[in-house]
């Protein structure tokens, strides 16, 4: 015991980490695996039942599916906004820069619940949009984007766009100025030196933005549940419902394991097709 | 000999500002086919705008570039048909050796079978054939810039640039790849075109040297005329080594040093008499003689026995400070500190003569060894 503890003195300063992650999430989640194998809401007996129900519910398999399809449709559009920014931040001066830091850091620094209700007064019936587009009579009637499945992807689009357009800002700086002047000295046009040198060369940062928006819109139970309102039924919400509502603590329990499953399975898995596309730029 | 992709460039009075500060002032500079031109000057002086101008990446604010006859000053970089090297080689990192020297031809949209054959035919040019599929960040770094110049030469390009190719390699492997690359270049018949600080790299591989000084280029010049003679006093301290004494002009071909003796020029230069000037000779155009004959008198300093050759530093009663090198051998009697000697200059055609626009001498620069 005693050569343990000198062996691995250099990771003390860890300890008080370690410790708050062992009371604060390996334990919950023992807890939770272990609620999730109860029969029923009385805790009676025990077995696999919970999952059984899952698999034959079509219902929450529905859910679990729009729940993984709205976070890979919020992290493409955050994809396909974050690089523009990123070209246009990389190739602005010092002043340009900080603008676009500023703008892209300030939602960060005020609450989701906050940027969500700026959301439900942009997209309601009463809403700016509607306003402008009525009063320049471009739409006949006021149209319907608040509770949409297309309002929420806009809006968690917005609320988690810093996760992306950091790292891909980040892998965008790394590219050496020299390798799109030597794309062009043989011969390669803006368009071909963009996706044959800076695209694949921003392919890590780019997947790191991608994973990250992904798990954070999956997840992201006030914005889901605020602009989808009570028509959008998603992971989170389904989670809240059976376990505040219908006191089905097993049940739920078993949908947070198997929803928690089901994004570490995407991230991995994407994770390991997109490192495959990768090779050579870890040598470099 | 010159072959058919071979053109000749020519630069035409270009002026370029980057904002209020000019960075290169009325260059012009014409490059014959199959010709190395080396641009040699100090950081700053303006020789890598020069060649960021002829390849493409900066527009100059005034003035023509003009390849094989047509003007490309216009034309972008993609379009121009010039093969550069970086100085850091700028590999592709994500890609193989054979996908970076086929970049430039797929960019052209060549068939994979002429692809193939031409990476094969430059990959064997620069002995890279068996690591066609190794990708950059495993190759040392004479091989990343044997890949950087097979990527270059791919596309057949009119003039190869050479962006301080040999900066980032150690001396001994410097020295090979100067080798490879000249006899590679004169095989060809490649007109290029180099930037570098190093003299010594610019003497070995330019047939000519451009040296720039403050954007201009202040002469241009086989490597030997350069040396022997400098058309400037900028350009005698920046080649080689020199010694600078004071003098002041007697007549049209006299000078009077400040150190005692009157010299006779071998022709006449273009100074009024009694205009102060400075007079440069070669560490290697200077003799010691005995301390009683005609000649500049001085103090040995220190002795440095290098082998078959010596550097005696001698100081005048005015106070400069001048270099000797000469052979050695076992017969040469040893200079003790202190000795008075006498220093005559071996060829009077060796000796420089620059104005003098204020009292201070310049300070003596370079390597002598």
């Amino acid at each position: 015991m005693k050569s343990f503890v000198k062996a691995n003195r250099n990771l003390l300063p860890a300890l008080p980490l370690a410790i708050v992650f062992l009371v604060a999430f390996l334990l919950p989640l023992v807890v939770l695996v272990y609620l999730s194998l109860f029969r029923t809401p009385q805790f009676t007996e025990m077995g696999p039942d919970q999952y059984v129900r899952f698999v034959s519910d079509s219902f929450s398999i529905q859910v679990l599916a729009d729940t993984l399809l709205l976070g890979a449709e919020v992290a493409m559009l955050s994809l396909l906004l974050a690089f523009p920014l990123g070209l246009v931040y990389v190739a602005g001066g010092a002043a340009l820069r900080s603008v676009i830091m500023f703008l892209i850091l300030m939602p960060l620094l005020t609450s989701s619940v906050v940027r969500t209700f700026a959301w439900i007064v942009i997209l309601g019936r009463e809403g700016i949009v509607n306003s402008v587009m009525l009063a320049f009579g471009l739409w006949g009637a006021p149209a319907r984007m608040l509770y949409t499945w297309n309002g929420l992807v806009v809006a968690l689009t917005q609320i988690q766009l810093p996760l992306m357009a950091l790292p891909v800002i980040n892998s965008l700086l790394k590219v050496d100025p020299n390798l799109l002047k030597a794309a062009e000295g043989l011969g390669a046009g803006r368009i071909r030196a963009f996706f044959t040198v800076i695209l694949p060369l921003t392919l890590p940062g780019a997947l790191a933005g991608w994973l990250l928006v992904f798990a954070a819109a999956t997840a992201a139970f006030i914005t889901q549940t605020l602009v989808g309102g009570g028509r959008i039924i998603l992971m989170p919400s389904l989670i809240y419902q059976q376990a505040m509502g219908a006191q089905e603590w097993p049940f739920s329990a078993a949908l947070s394991l198997i929803f928690t499953a089901a994004v570490i399975c995407v991230v991995a898995t994407i994770g390991a097709v997109a490192r495959r596309r990768m090779r050579g730029l870890d040598a470099a | 000999m010159a072959n058919a992709s071979a053109h000749a460039l020519a630069i035409t009075g270009v002026d370029h500002f980057f904002g209020q500060m000019q960075a290169l002032a009325g260059i012009s500079l014409a490059v014959a086919p199959g010709e190395l031109v080396a641009l040699l000057g100090p950081s700053g002086c303006g020789k890598t705008t020069l060649l960021q101008i002829i390849a493409g990446f900066i527009r100059p604010t005034r003035g023509e570039v003009t390849l094989g006859g047509a003007r490309i000053d216009h034309v972008p970089a993609n379009r121009r048909r010039i093969g550069m090297v970086f100085q850091n080689y700028a590999l592709f990192p994500h890609l193989s050796v054979f996908e970076n020297v086929a970049y430039g031809l797929r960019a052209r949209r060549a068939a994979d079978a002429v692809i193939r054959t031409k990476v094969a035919e430059m990959l064997a040019l620069v002995k890279m054939t068996d690591l066609a599929e190794r990708y950059p960040g495993a190759l040392s770094g004479g091989q990343q810039q044997r890949v950087a110049l097979a990527r270059a030469m791919a596309i057949e390009p009119a003039v190869v640039l050479l962006d301080e190719p040999f900066s980032a390699l150690d001396k001994n492997l410097r020295l090979d790849m100067q080798i490879e690359i000249k006899s590679l270049f004169k095989g060809a018949g490649i007109t290029s075109i180099m930037v570098t600080h190093d003299q010594e790299e610019a003497l070995s591989m330019a047939d000519r040297i451009a040296v720039m000084n403050d954007g201009r280029i202040e002469q241009i010049d086989t490597p030997n005329a350069l040396y022997d003679r400098p058309t400037s006093l900028f350009v005698n301290r920046f080649i080689g080594h020199s010694n600078f004494l004071r003098g002041t002009m007697v007549s049209a071909d006299r000078v009077r040093l400040d150190a005692g003796v009157e010299l006779p020029l071998s022709s006449s230069r273009r100074f009024r008499p009694d205009a102060p000037v400075i007079v440069a000779v070669r560490p290697e155009n200077c003799a010691l003689a005995e301390a009683t004959q005609d000649g500049v008198p001085a103090t040995i300093r220190v002795t440095l026995p290098l082998g078959p050759s010596e550097v005696i530093e001698a100081v005048t009663p005015s106070g400069e400070h001048l270099k000797i090198h000469r052979p050695r051998s076992p017969t040469t009697p040893v200079l003790e500190p202190g000795a008075a000697v006498c220093i005559r200059f071996a060829d009077p055609t060796g000796v420089g003569v620059f104005s003098r626009p204020n009292a201070t001498l310049p300070v003596t620069t370079g390597d002598i060894l």
